[in-house]
């Protein structure tokens, strides 16, 4: 194993390049959760990082079916373009879409809003552990990434959930070489991440080099939107302009695609995956300090949602 | 501070793939501040991060921002003035993607260093040069060679603090390589550097002009991947067995396709092939990745295979080449440096699982060897082994293991321990 001193100056011809060795560790990964779990599911929300999940299936699986079904837990304050993408696209793979739903949760009185506009955001992971014990799963395939947010650097690649869905820090599987260890007992479960070692621009180069369709909101469009602070608030039914606001028509894009209340758009003219790449490429500001409304809370607002469930 | 300045224009045809390299050092030696600059100068980190920190700065009552700050880590932490474990790291220069694993000092070090270096490639070791060489040097130096990690740079870190005096970067050099000798550590570079100022890092800075050597970020740009220098053997455990069974498609119906990832070595259509442990021999008919087929398949690529007999293979069984005698050792007995993990202590008596590749078998332990003092690096008699302890060991296996040795093939040589009581990973070895 001792290799000489290697010569700076000499070229490499590495026979992967980054994003070769990314796919091939995410197809790794996913045929692990296949061959270690009894029961497990995607979550697919029609968002740009877990299309790439479906296509990373794709690869791992085909010409075989999924070994998995998808699942979507919906707010119901989705962009019905998102939704759309999501139905057509499940649909194209000819794979099996389970949906759960906030408001069923609600209407179960499992969720209980504190104010009828309050972000339904967080309340996911309580839809997520319904559903989780409704059907028996005992992993989540999520679209993570550990480049994303502070609680997620220290994500493992198979993350262990207790009988109550909760993430603890210090309880967690040291992760050694590629040796993942799904085992679990009856009602706790796993959460795994493929792309954890994928940025944001992995992600993009990812779509643009396989050439994945995406949502239209991802790319630059007129939308009506209000100035809170640095983000921008799109003016919906949901996310009304309020007396006193003004309502602006801005160019904008969305760099992640989430629940309507909390997802902000940015501005830019991106309207190709490849000027969206040049746009990431040189951005000052990370994807979730851009984007989300729910993590400006605390510092700590990501790693408190994962200790109560959350993917 | 300067960004870096030779990175290529997005969309270049440069790519040297990906390298995953780790960084060892205790609270003082500056490498949160090392890892913060890097990020810094690749640009990795963005407006709103670098606000928040300095911000923080400012609170804390320091004059510059610090860049240590960035690795902060999680609220559980900062709480109880601890930090958990290895954190991931991104940044990339345009021409190569690097995955930092960031291990903590001092708690549970072996531990969480051992997990951090199980995938580096290369390894940074810190020494603060007011310091010189410590037991920590040799404890970090010592681990990262068991793990078997095939590039190592010392880099001498706070030569602002000592004026950039040449003598003292050229005696720690010779006290280090003393003991490197002595360990069987072979190849190590050595580079002066102000981590805090930025000299040698990613910018040669105007104080270090006596070093002719490369910067800290030329030595990461051309250090080679691992796959490149791995083991030449081909070795494909098996994990996963495609069956589409498709009565309505005839090119379907007998499909089946072995999904893994090639560990070592390459395949190519025609190639002669052996499963282990069944010793059943095949030809390859095909192999593909997602949908299109390829000619021949190298290390790190994740690919099914298609052979052309009908023969009985599954998850966990290995597939490697059959023309020649560079088959792996089918065996029901290990001997391994083993690093124990888990916070409950090895129980002789008890049977736990062993998980190598895609393979698992149940164990007993047959007999330790010595264990390892980590300070003295003095073997000493055992009866039994603790968190964070490193003995040589056997273990009985109820199933055959097809194994190499770790020094020959870092994937089929490494397995884990697992208690079934709770599932927990416990113990993590490295075949011998």
């Amino acid at each position: 194993m001792n290799a000489p001193v290697f010569n700076p100056l000499l070229p490499l011809r590495p026979a992967l390049d980054h994003l070769d060795w990314l796919e091939a560790e995410a197809i790794y990964i996913l045929r692990e959760v296949a061959g270690q779990c009894s029961n497990p599911a995607l979550l697919f929300s029609g968002g740009k990082d877990s299309i790439v999940l479906l296509r990373l299936a794709e690869k791992a699986f085909r010409p075989g079916r999924f070994p998995f079904p998808l699942l979507h837990i919906d707010t119901g304050h989705n962009y019905p373009e998102v939704i759309d993408f999501r139905d057509a696209r499940a649909c194209q793979l000819n794979e099996r879409l389970i949906v759960r739903s906030v408001e069923s949760s609600m209407s179960r009185g499992t969720v209980r809003l504190k104010s009828a506009d309050e972000s339904r955001n967080k309340h996911q992971s309580v839809t997520l552990l319904e559903a989780i014990e409704e059907f028996g799963f005992d992993a989540c395939i999520g679209g993570a990434r550990r480049d994303e947010e502070k609680a997620r650097a220290k994500e493992r690649i198979f993350s262990f959930r207790d009988e109550f869905g909760g993430w603890d820090p210090k309880n967690q599987r040291p992760e050694l070489w590629n040796l993942l260890n799904a085992r679990v007992h009856k009602g706790e479960n796993i959460r795994a991440f493929p792309i954890s070692n994928w940025t944001e621009l992995d992600v993009w180069q990812y779509i643009e080099r396989e050439g994945l369709a995406l949502p239209s909101i991802y790319f630059a469009h007129v939308r009506p939107v209000i100035r809170r602070g640095s983000l921008l608030q799109p003016v919906t039914e949901l996310t009304p302009a309020r007396d006193g606001d003004v309502v602006e028509q801005l160019r904008v894009r969305f760099r992640t695609v989430g629940d309507i209340t909390c997802t902000a758009p940015v501005e830019s003219d991106a309207d190709t995956v490849h000027k969206i790449i040049a746009e990431t490429a040189t951005t000052t500001v990370t994807e979730r300090g851009a984007t989300r409304l729910d993590d400006q809370a605390s510092e700590a607002a990501m790693e408190q949602r994962k200790k109560e469930g959350y993917f | 501070m300067s960004a870096i300045e030779h990175i290529p224009e997005f969309g270049s045809p440069v790519d040297n793939g990906l390298l995953r390299f780790l960084t060892c050092g205790s609270v003082d030696d500056g490498k949160s501040t090392l890892i913060g600059r890097l990020l810094y100068d690749t640009k990795a980190i963005l407006a709103d991060t670098l606000h928040a920190i300095e911000k923080t700065s400012l609170r804390r009552g320091m004059e510059a921002v610090d860049l240590s700050l960035l690795t902060d880590g999680l609220q559980a932490e900062r709480e109880q003035g601890i930090t958990i474990d290895v954190a991931y790291r991104y940044c990339s220069t345009g021409r190569r993607k690097y995955i930092i694993a960031d291990a903590p000092g001092h708690e549970q070090y072996t531990r969480n260093m051992v997990t951090a270096a199980s995938t580096a490639n290369l390894a940074i070791i810190l020494i603060d040069a007011r310091k010189g060489v410590l037991t920590q040097t040799r404890r970090h130096s010592y681990l990262a060679h068991l793990v078997g990690i095939p590039h190592l740079v010392v880099a001498v870190n706070k030569m602002d603090l000592v004026g950039y005096d040449r003598a003292v970067f050229e005696r720690i050099r010779g006290d280090y390589l003393d003991f490197a000798s002595q360990l069987g550590i072979e190849e190590v570079r050595f580079i002066p550097l102000s981590a805090l100022n930025g000299d040698m890092l990613v910018d040669r800075g105007d104080n270090l002009d006596w070093y002719e050597g490369p910067t800290l970020i030329d030595i990461l740009e051309s250090a080679p991947v691992a796959h490149s220098e791995s083991d030449e053997r081909f070795r494909f455990p098996v994990q996963y067995v495609c069956r589409p069974q498709r009565a309505d498609d005839p090119l379907l119906h007998d499909y089946r396709g072995f999904m893994g990832r090639v560990e070592s070595g390459e395949i190519a259509v025609g190639n002669e092939v052996v499963a282990l442990p069944s010793e059943r021999r095949s030809r390859v008919k095909g192999i593909e990745l997602g949908g299109r087929a390829l000619q021949r398949a190298v290390a790190e690529q994740s690919v099914t295979l298609l052979l052309e007999d009908e023969i009985d293979i599954s998850r966990g069984d290995m597939i490697v080449r059959g023309e020649t005698k560079e088959s792996a050792l089918v065996t029901r007995r290990i001997e391994a440096m083993l690093c124990w993990l888990g916070e409950c202590p090895l129980d002789a008596q008890r049977k736990y699982l062993i998980r190598q590749t895609t393979r698992d078998s149940r164990a007993l332990l047959d007999g330790i060897a010595y264990r390892l003092d980590i300070n003295s690096l003095q073997q000493v008699a055992a009866e039994g082994l603790g968190m964070n302890d490193i003995a040589r060991v056997a273990f009985k296996l109820a199933q055959p293991l097809v194994v190499d040795r770790y020094a020959e093939n870092r994937a089929t040589g490494a397995f884990i321990v697992i208690d079934e009581s709770n599932n927990n990973t416990v113990g993590a070895g490295m075949i011998l």
